[in-house]
């Protein structure tokens, strides 16, 4: 089956040889798709790929998020998913004053953390690792987290691509949230035009070309 | 919790701020440059006048509706004036359903004063009978999207939607309107208020911001100007202004309606 674009409620398969995957649905012997996206079948496994909607957070996903408050026991960050997230002080690899909480994170900061656990209450967040803690400076912006696997292409190519030709420090998280930091505002101003770019020309085919060519004809 | 939803992160904005310190800004206009007006005609085919003004971004509908009604006891002889601004939610998240909120009495009003005080608007040909019967000109405002600088967009758009918008038949026997256009416009004049909303990031100046460097300003004055004339001026937000600075916010408004009112005029 080729891929094809399904609205929620279309009818994707019917027969019993069908497994439904995520994004779809099996009522009375048919596979009907929950989410606009692309549908695709692998082993006869059916499954839909979302091209809009919030962000559906995984477990091991690092994002990018804002403090929006602060109790005893750590920071609750925003991360555009329908779930609050929770970053609990025992995830902050240094020592944490507990009556001086916004010392380490303030309201208002913004945090790169990679979700370490999910469950019915929430998510939570941790700080521990490589390239995650506060974001001190850069541009940070949003784009559409469905397009985010576009963004970063296969295996990291086209945000290898972009980060080269612009000699800026990209970090994408999951959610949709970018931070960009280079040089000067020019160079991260550039970036950030060129990731826009490529959400916008995220459907069409040889998308790495298309990329390079822009980036050589906008350079200055 | 935070009392204002803010839609700018505060690493972002001390990025604009420096970048803006330079005189830049992140869209490549000059500090002093309004984004390209867009300006639709007509989208409404109830009200007597309405235009979609598009300002990047942002987008606001203006709607012109005509009544008749009593008019009021200190002003015998003139017409009635009333806008109304609506901020819809789903321009940004910083607006909710109910009654409206501080901004959108604001916008309201400012959109308001600068059209009924510079006299753009005729209010004594909008008298049918003395002391009884004259004509009420409603505008509403609705924002469709919030990009920044709602209130130049808002204002602007009320000035097409009232120089475009006709008078309705009146039937003065039936003492009802008829729905149904004549050719005559509403009395206006060529007095046109440009509104200039000069807010000040850092120590630089700037018009016409994008929602990011709303997010940012400190201080904002909306002036009502025509020809070099000011009609109308409300300062907002926290910060104060030197007596130094306010003479250039008015330099900058009156050198920034000059062009903006060029912009304006393709669309009469």
């Amino acid at each position: 089956m080729d891929r094809k674009v399904v609205i929620p409620g279309e009818e994707i398969a019917t027969g019993e040889d069908y497994l439904p995957g995520e994004g779809t649905e099996k009522r009375e012997g048919k596979i009907f798709a929950l989410k606009f996206g692309l549908a695709e079948e692998q082993n006869n496994l059916i499954k839909v790929i979302p091209l809009s909607g919030n962000y559906q957070p995984r477990r091991g996903n690092t994002v990018i998020g804002e403090v929006e408050n602060i109790n005893s026991a750590g920071w609750f960050i925003s991360i555009g998913a329908s779930d609050s997230a929770f970053l609990s002080m025992n995830e902050v690899p240094r020592f944490v004053n507990k009556d001086a909480m916004d010392e380490v994170f303030e309201i208002g900061d913004v945090v790169c953390a990679k979700i370490w656990s999910m469950s019915k209450r929430g998510i939570d967040l941790s700080v521990k690792g490589r390239g995650l803690g506060k974001i001190k400076e850069g541009i940070i912006f949003y784009i559409n987290p469905n397009k985010v696997p576009r963004v970063i292409g296969k295996e990291g190519s086209m945000i290898k691509l972009i980060k080269d030709e612009t000699d800026c420090d990209i970090n994408i998280g999951q959610n949709g949230a970018i931070h960009i930091r280079g040089e000067n505002v020019e160079k991260e101003l550039f970036a950030k035009k060129a990731i826009e770019f490529v959400t916008q020309k995220s459907f069409i085919e040889g998308l790495t070309e298309e990329v390079t060519k822009w980036l050589e004809e906008n350079k200055k | 919790m935070v009392d204002k939803v803010r839609t700018t992160d505060r690493v972002t904005g001390e990025r604009i701020a420096k970048y803006l310190s330079e005189g830049k800004r992140f869209d490549g206009r000059g500090p002093l440059d309004f984004r390209k007006i867009i300006v639709e005609k007509g989208i409404s085919k109830k009200a007597e006048g309405s235009v979609r003004v598009k300002l990047g971004e942002t987008e606001v509908i203006v709607g012109v509706k005509l009544g008749i009604g009593e008019p009021y006891p200190d002003s015998p002889n003139k017409g009635n004036f009333m806008v109304t601004a609506e901020l819809l939610p789903l321009s940004s998240p910083r607006f909710e359903n109910g009654p409206p909120k501080f901004e959108a009495i604001e916008l309201g009003r400012v959109v308001d004063r600068g059209l009924r005080e510079s006299g753009f608007i005729d209010f004594e040909k909008l008298c049918i009978k003395e002391g009884e019967k004259v004509w009420t000109v409603f505008v509403d405002v609705y924002s469709i999207n919030d990009g920044g600088n709602l209130m130049d967009a808002a204002a602007l758009g009320a000035i097409i939607a009232l120089k475009i918008a006709k008078l309705p038949k009146y039937d003065e026997e039936q003492n009802k309107i008829v729905f149904e256009l004549t050719n005559k416009p509403i009395p206006i004049t060529d007095i046109i208020p440009i509104p200039v909303s000069v807010h000040k990031v850092g120590d630089a100046f700037l018009v016409d911001p994008t929602r990011e460097e709303e997010d940012l300003s400190k201080t904002r004055v909306t002036i009502g100007i025509s020809n070099g004339i000011i009609s109308s001026v409300q300062k907002s937000n926290s910060e104060s202004l030197s007596i130094d600075e306010m003479k250039k916010v008015f330099e900058i408004a009156n050198e920034v309606s000059k062009k903006t009112l060029k912009e304006l005029q393709k669309y009469f």
